[in-house]
Order: structure tokens, then sequence, then C-alpha cells
């Protein structure tokens, strides 16, 4: 563009702060990265480690404490359970009752609940949980907007970060359409809010033009995006990005090592068989 | 300035041309209309003039345009971006869907084409006044009225500065008040020195805004002149309304 370098002004930088995504407490404000690393250094660590210390320890010394500094404590108690719970009730009914062991601990019929079992089912239900908690602290204080603007930021492809927030924000439009679809087709006399049976029989016609019209948008909207110079490569420069500095890099350097070593660990102690009699 | 020399255009796997043999040009600061019935080939037209027939839908061109001067032959859709804008008939199709407030929607053309920041938001400052939207800047963009919506459409395209403005019915699904809006946004634009084509089927947009009609049938400019005496020629010979 050849136009004279421009500066901004100080109402523009007020406005440009606006647009970004509200971060209501310090630790809504630390880097998608640095979140998306702790999230996912717990998860690694909570699921290789495994045992009771380490997934108990990551609960009480990060995630807890995050949530709390978040102020979401309780929606990631709540959340994290409410989406963990279908998983967990199988893996505690089919650890407790089929996992063999010697010590019995009472019988409900042809199975025997046993004390390896109920100890294999807490151990995973605490993996379970703390993987639950982590992941869902991190939906909670990112919003996807930063996370892609974050990636965009670091090099990553603008059609691969369009694709993740596309794809994030699909969802409550494809809530919409299905909404506007249902109520065209009750119109037209579907039953789609009687019994179990005749909400089954109106997943077809809601589920076909749903489909169909996403897909028929599909082309259009990759025309426009294109009239809009979406598919130039090159270097794009972002309205805003989520801030970041020295110590956030250094700690999620931090936490990546911490995690490779403790693969590494676990690597070298089970090749030694030292892991066998740890709690 | 927009130019088509004898222009046909035929769609993947379609037995004949959408268009064919269409000459036109629009000079700059001019606003021509595009009528016919529907499927006479004013979308295609469009699509063709923007340059994403066949670049980004494939088919089979014949014949040049040229926007400023340059073939659209020579260049990718997203090169002409900043050259030819086209907004199309649904603004919810148009908006990019990863954008959380009109400025970020407006601002995604110029971001896309590499822009400094500073002169991304000057340029999304002036094309929200240009339109009267400027109120409009911190709402979300899927929140917004089938009006409101046009006009940041139209917004989104005039942040690149294109020279020539392309708009596929932009009043279609819009009630008079927003009818108006937008005509008086377009009357703006074309002040500053915009050409703009534009497809319509209502005859009294079309009166306000366009210097010339040309009109379409089959695929093919069948009559093209002053807007006064083409829709004189057009209108019904009982002056039932349009």
């Amino acid at each position: 563009m050849a136009q004279a370098q421009r500066s901004l002004a100080p109402e523009d930088v007020e406005l440009l702060a606006r647009l970004a995504p509200a971060a209501p407490t310090a630790y809504h404000r630390l880097n998608p990265l640095t979140k998306a690393t702790a999230a996912a250094g717990v998860t690694l660590a909570a699921i290789v480690l495994g045992g009771y210390v380490v997934p108990v320890a990551l609960l009480i010394g990060v995630v807890l404490p995050s949530a709390a500094a978040a102020g979401v404590l309780r929606r990631v108690a709540r959340l994290s359970l409410a989406a963990s719970a279908p998983i967990l009730v199988s893996v505690v009914l089919v650890s407790v009752f089929t996992r063999a062991g010697t010590t019995v601990l009472f019988e409900i019929g042809p199975f025997d609940a046993t004390l390896e079992g109920v100890d294999f089912a807490a151990r995973i239900t605490l993996r379970l949980v703390v993987v639950a908690m982590a992941l869902v602290l991190f939906g909670l204080t990112t919003d996807p907007r930063s996370l892609v603007a974050d990636l965009e930021r670091r090099g990553v492809a603008p059609r691969l970060t369009f694709a993740i927030a596309a794809a994030l924000e699909a969802v409550p439009a494809m809530v919409e359409r299905t909404r506007a679809v249902a109520a065209a087709q009750r119109a037209r006399g579907l039953d789609t809010e009687g019994s179990v049976g005749a909400r089954l029989r109106g997943i077809r016609p809601l589920a076909g033009p749903v489909v169909l019209s996403a897909f028929a948008e599909v082309e259009e909207r990759s025309l426009a995006l294109e009239a809009r110079g979406f598919g130039r490569p090159g270097h794009r420069e972002p309205l805003w990005t989520p801030t970041d500095s020295p110590g956030q890099r250094a700690a999620r350097w931090f936490v990546v090592a911490g995690v490779a070593a403790a693969l590494a660990a676990v690597l070298v102690a089970q090749a030694a068989g030292v892991l066998a009699g740890l709690p | 300035m927009l130019e088509l020399r004898g222009v046909s255009y035929r769609y993947p796997g379609a037995a004949r041309p959408s268009i064919e043999g269409i000459s036109l040009a629009i000079a700059s600061g001019e606003v021509v209309g595009l009528t016919g019935a529907n499927d006479a080939g004013k979308s295609t037209l469009c699509l063709v003039a923007a340059g994403l027939a066949p670049a980004s839908i494939g088919g089979e061109l014949t014949g040049d345009v040229l926007v400023d001067g340059a073939s659209v032959r020579a260049l990718r859709p997203n090169e002409l971006a900043g050259h030819a804008g086209i907004v199309f008939q649904d603004p919810g199709t148009q908006r990019s869907g990863v954008t959380g407030s009109v400025f970020e929607e407006v601002a995604f053309g110029p971001v896309n084409l590499g822009w400094p920041v500073a002169e991304s938001v000057a340029a999304t400052r002036q094309a929200l006044r240009a339109l009267g939207i400027e109120d409009l800047a911190e709402r979300h963009p899927a929140r917004l009225s089938g009006g409101q919506a046009h006009l940041v459409a139209i917004a989104s395209i005039l942040a690149m500065r294109p020279g020539v403005l392309i708009l596929d019915e932009p009043t279609a699904q819009l009630d008079p008040e927003a009818t108006g809006q937008v005509i008086g946004a377009l009357k703006a634009i074309v002040a500053g020195g915009t050409s703009i084509l534009i497809a319509e089927h209502r005859t009294d947009v079309l009166a306000i805004l366009c210097t010339r009609v040309a009109t379409l049938k089959g695929g093919r400019v069948v009559a093209d002149g002053p807007t006064v005496r083409m829709l004189a020629d057009a209108a019904p010979a009982d002056g039932a309304p349009q």
C-alpha cells in the first residue's frame, strides 16, 4: 500500500484495547499459550505419572489455586464433573467389579468388588478429574479469538488459524441455524417436541436442511473471503495481540522441560522396574 | 474504472454460457445498474467483474475484464481485492465469522492485505464514517439488523479502498428504511469517486443511484442507456408500480 506510515492516535489505542476480549483477572490476562501450556502440562503429567500423589499435588498446587485466582472455581468444578461424569461412572463400574483382585470387599450377584478394583478406579477417577478441570479452566479463561490471534502472531498460517476460529465460532451459528430450520419445519406440522419417537422421526427433516444449507453457504462464503484478500500470502498485522512477557516465556519452557523430564524419568523407571511399588 | 470486453462465461459443467458477449465500461465515479429477470445472468456478471469467476470457482471465460486498466486474468482474486470489491446479496455469508466486533469485521480485509495496523484502523474508521455506522463499531457483527448488516458488509469492502464496487442486489432483503440507509451510503461513496456496478431489481433504487442502466436477458445485454430512458422504456404500459 503506497501510503505514508501513520501512527495510532490515542483514541485508536483505546479502541483496540476495548476490542480485545475481556480479561477480568490476572489469570485471564495470561498469554493463551501460557494457559495452554499449563493445561497440557497438567494433563500430560497426570496421565503419564498417574498414581495418587502427582494428580493430587497438581490439583491442590496448580489447578484449584489457578481456578480460584480466575474466579471460576465453582464453574470449573461443575463443568468438569458434568463433562467427565459419564466416563467416570462407566470406568468405576467396570474397574470395581471386573478387575481381578485378591481382597473382596463385597459382592453384588455374580460380581465381586475388589480392593484392587476400587484402587484402580480411584486412580483413574483422580486423573480424569484433574485433566477435565485443567482443560475446562483453559476453556473458561481463554477467548478463542485470543488463542487464534496469538497463534497467528507466532507464524501459524492464517488459513489454519481461521479454520480453528471458524470451527469454534461455528457451533453457535449451527445452533441458530438449527433453531430456524426447526421453527420452519414445525410451521409445516413437524412434531419436534412430542414423544421420544416423534423427536427421533423429526431428526431427518431437521438435519437435512441444516447440513445442506451449511454446504450451500460454504461456496459463497469462500468467495467472499477471497474478495476480502483472505487468500493473500504473506505477513499480516493484527489489530491487537494478547500480551506476553519474558517471565511467561520462561514459565512455559520450565513446564515443557519439567514434563519432558518427568516423561523421561518414567520411561527410565519403567525400564528399571522401579515404579512398580509406588503409590 | 471497470471494463468488460466481449465477455462470455460458462460455469464448470454447464452446457452453455451464463453470460455471452458482454461489453460494458464504467468510468470513475459512475454508477451503472444491471437489471433483468431472475437467471438473466446478473449475479454471474458480478462474479466475473469482481474477478472471482473463473479464478475461484472455475469455468471458462472468454473476452477480458479490465480493472483500472489491468486484466483480471493476470491477477488472483486476493490481489484484486484492493481494486474491485464485491458485496453479496446475503451479508450473513459475507461475514468472516471470526471477529467479535464490527470494527474488526470491517478491518478484516485491510488486515488480510497486510496493511500496517495504523493504516487498517484509519481505513476502517473512514469506511464506517462513509456509511454512517461509526456507532456500530463495538457491536458484535452477528447481532445487527438486516440494514445494519448490509451497511457493515459494504463498509467491509470499502475499507480496502477499491476503485470499483460491485453490489449484487444490495437491497433485496431490506425494508424501506434500511434501503434508504444503503442508498444514502452509496451516494456518499460515489461522491468520493468510486465506480459502482449494481445488480438490482428495484427500479426506484436504480432511478436514485444510477447514471446508466443495462438490461440483461438470457445472459446478454439487450439494452444499455441513460437511467431515465431505460426505466421509462421498461415501465409497464398500465402504469402499475414496479
